[in-house]
């Protein structure tokens, strides 16, 4: 137990697959395949790839936005859901005695009570706030589900304070979305994830939506609030450089699997998976000297079918240094030495 | 001078600021208030207030509610003016007036005539005549148009309550409950609405009859009940359906999503955040189902299957007035052309409700 309180959230070999039809036939779209990984109380975990790899799934499903396929999520030393399936020290399923996976004690708790405590910053501030409610009624919402004050003088006091804390002028409390800008949007979103007092929030890909020098306000505010509240951050982005800044670890996905994980700076100064490698060398470069110096690493071929999964490792089709065991096996997450975990047979 | 602040001169070519031009005290910090004027918003303004002032700037639609106000008007105040009624048979002195029949409009009969010589007082005139029982045939209209535009309005909020509850909780839930929903609508939609109506009156007429007697639907007759009926069964399927559809594309939105994570219940998102989105919609097709009750009336009526006599309605006024087509046009070119004003004029509101309201088209 000691190993588990050390962490507000870990979340053990999830799945999340989504059937889609094919003619007559359903196949399962494997957007999230066995991922694993933790966050620390206060801390931010920085969750990168390119678009289509299952990013946004995984903080949906940890939010049990949707119903996970398989695996384990704990937050808080308290277990939300849990499949049932047992791993080995190899990360195999254990079977039981008639072949099938030995399936263990199932949980699958009302989420209700823990909405209080893990939320939500979406993506496209456009969209996440519904047009037909003012400021005042968005923020207030969580407020209202949750119980959260005893007369409307309370509620109105809360909201203020929330649009406050994101900077947001009270004044327009009465307002409707469509009359702000984008990053003040955003800052509603923001706010009305705050209003129930979370110790965690998924930021999912909050500041792509916006203009460069809005990002930096809204990233500089996460930072602020995560000082003055403690929130933990799942921060979800496809910019490495934004994710380098905020982040305390990293973890890269590609086609729904993790590849590697590793403190923000050891991750930019020494990256070890060759899809992080070609990933960082893809950053844009503000010196142009510097950049004609940089080699870039350029991917052959494009992003294999989430639905036609290459077999072991999902990359191996655009890897440099694929073997025959790439082919046959996916490799597990190793620690390669201070937390930093890899999961490739050649590096 | 310049060279003691530190300012270069620009070159010649540069498109760099001439920063010449400048004094220090240009580049002083802004002061809070200064600041502040950067904050420009615009005037608060509701979806609502939005879509009314584009819906008065279009001529047709305010041409519409005009007719229609003043048609409103008419029904209601004209039966408080006129001293007839829709089923009193013209008499003078309490002597039934047989020369009143098939009056020209604004005539008076010769019984008529002789009362006002000899006592001077004048009567109200017949303004569209008399028909052939010699009831004054204005107030007929009025109670006929009173009659096809309540049922319009009647059917179309039965039509819209039975639509909404159906077609949100078949898109919102979807899954199983949607496609079992749904192939329900396929089959009401499959049916001929015309022969159930027939139907549903012969057998509706034995067996509701002696259920409404003494009340209030008994003037309306078992032909108008069947029609509310039938309405109710089976016109709600297309307003299910377009509601359905809205919210498909509705529950996408990620401020559901956001609603779910906050952990709002089902029946919050949907009153909260769903339908309040497809207002718009709901207003626009109810507005013009309203032409369409109003229509489906006026031809059953004319079918013989609406309203029960002395009552009339638009359509039975019309049928009635088939007989002596030859002779009097006038009785069947009035209720023709208060049912096109009142249809034409609904159609172009509801037009001009779409114009105003759907975000889509804007």
């Amino acid at each position: 137990m000691s190993e588990n309180e050390k962490y507000l959230l870990k979340v053990e070999h999830l799945k999340q697959y989504f059937p889609v039809r094919q003619g007559f036939k359903t196949i399962p779209l494997k957007a999230v395949d066995d991922i694993s990984f933790a966050v620390k109380p206060g801390e931010t975990l920085g969750l990168v790839g390119e678009s289509g790899c299952g990013k946004t799934t995984v903080g949906r499903t940890l939010l049990r936005l949707y119903q996970p396929t398989a695996g384990r999520i704990e937050f808080d030393g308290e277990v939300l859901f849990d499949s049932g399936e047992q791993y080995d020290e190899k990360g195999k399923v254990v079977l039981g005695p008639d072949g099938k996976p030995a399936l263990g004690k199932k949980v699958d708790v009302n989420m209700l009570p823990y909405r209080k405590q893990m939320q939500m910053v979406f993506q496209d501030p456009y969209s996440s706030l519904n047009p037909r409610m003012t400021v005042e009624d968005i923020i207030g919402e969580p407020l209202d589900v949750h119980n959260l004050y005893a007369n409307r003088n309370e509620r109105r006091e809360k909201i203020l304070g929330l649009m406050e804390l994101v900077g947001l002028n009270a004044e327009h409390a009465m307002r409707y979305a469509h009359e702000f800008s984008g990053g003040q949007r955003q800052r509603i979103g923001i706010a009305r994830a705050l209003a129930v007092n979370p110790k965690f929030i998924v930021c999912d890909e909050p500041v792509s939506a916006l203009d460069v020098s809005i990002q930096a306000q809204v990233v500089n505010m996460f930072e602020e609030l995560q000082e003055k509240l403690g929130v933990a951050y799942l921060f979800i982005a496809h910019d490495l450089l934004i994710v380098h800044h905020i982040s305390d670890r990293i973890a890269v996905m590609y086609l729904g699997k993790m590849m590697e994980l590793a403190d923000a700076d050891e991750l930019n100064g020494n990256p070890i998976h060759p899809y992080t490698l070609s990933l960082l060398s893809a950053v844009p470069i503000p010196d142009p000297e510097t950049a004609r110096k940089s080699k870039r690493i350029i991917l052959e071929g494009d992003v294999p079918s989430p639905l036609k999964m290459p077999t072991g490792c999902p990359f191996r089709t655009r890897c440099r240094y694929a073997t025959d065991q790439c082919a046959a096996e996916m490799p597990q997450l190793t620690d390669r030495g201070n937390g930093h975990m890899v999961a490739c047979w050649n590096k | 001078m310049l060279e003691n602040q530190g300012l270069k001169k620009r070159q010649f070519f540069s498109a760099q600021v001439d920063l010449s031009k400048f004094k220090e005290k240009d580049f002083e910090q802004a002061t809070e208030d200064e600041k502040k004027q950067q904050d420009v918003m615009g005037e608060s303004t509701t979806f609502f207030k939005d879509g009314m002032r584009r819906l008065r700037r279009n001529p047709l639609a305010m041409g519409s509610i005009v007719v229609l106000v003043l048609i409103i008007a008419l029904i209601i105040f004209a039966p408080m003016v006129v001293p007839y009624k829709y089923s009193q048979i013209i008499s003078v002195n309490g002597i039934r007036d047989k020369s009143a029949a098939n009056l020209a409009p604004f005539e008076y009969s010769k019984l008529e005539t002789q009362y006002m010589e000899e006592t001077g007082e004048k009567l109200f005139p017949h303004i569209f005549g008399t028909d052939s029982l010699s009831r004054d045939y204005f107030i007929r209209v009025i109670y006929g148009t009173r009659v096809s535009l309540s049922v319009g309005i009647v059917a179309s909020i039965m039509v819209l309550i039975i639509g909404l509850l159906y077609g949100s909780i078949s898109g919102y839930f979807g899954g199983t409950i949607d496609l079992v929903m749904m192939r329900i609508v396929d089959i009401i939609y499959s049916l001929p609405d015309m022969l159930i109506i027939i139907l549903l009156s012969v057998v509706l007429n034995e067996t509701i009859k002696p259920l409404i007697e003494g009340t209030v639907l008994q003037s309306l007759g078992t032909n108008m009940i069947s029609i509310f009926i039938v309405f109710g069964l089976l016109y709600w399927v297309s307003m299910a359906r377009l509601i359905r559809g809205q919210i498909l594309t509705i529950k996408n939105n990620e401020y559901v999503l956001a609603a779910r994570c906050i952990g709002t219940k089902n029946g919050r998102i949907l009153r909260r955040h769903i339908l309040p989105n497809c207002l718009s919609v709901i207003i626009i097709t109810t507005a013009l189902q309203v032409p369409s009750a109003i229509f489906t009336e006026s031809y059953l009526s004319f079918l013989g299957l609406g309203v029960s006599a002395p009552l009339t309605s638009l359509g039975s006024l019309a049928n009635d007035a088939r007989a002596g087509m030859q002779s009097y046009p006038l009785r069947l070119v009035i209720p023709a052309v208060a049912i096109c004003l009142i249809v034409l004029a609904l159609n172009l509101l509801g037009d001009g409700l779409r114009d105003a309201f759907d975000s889509k088209l804007k």
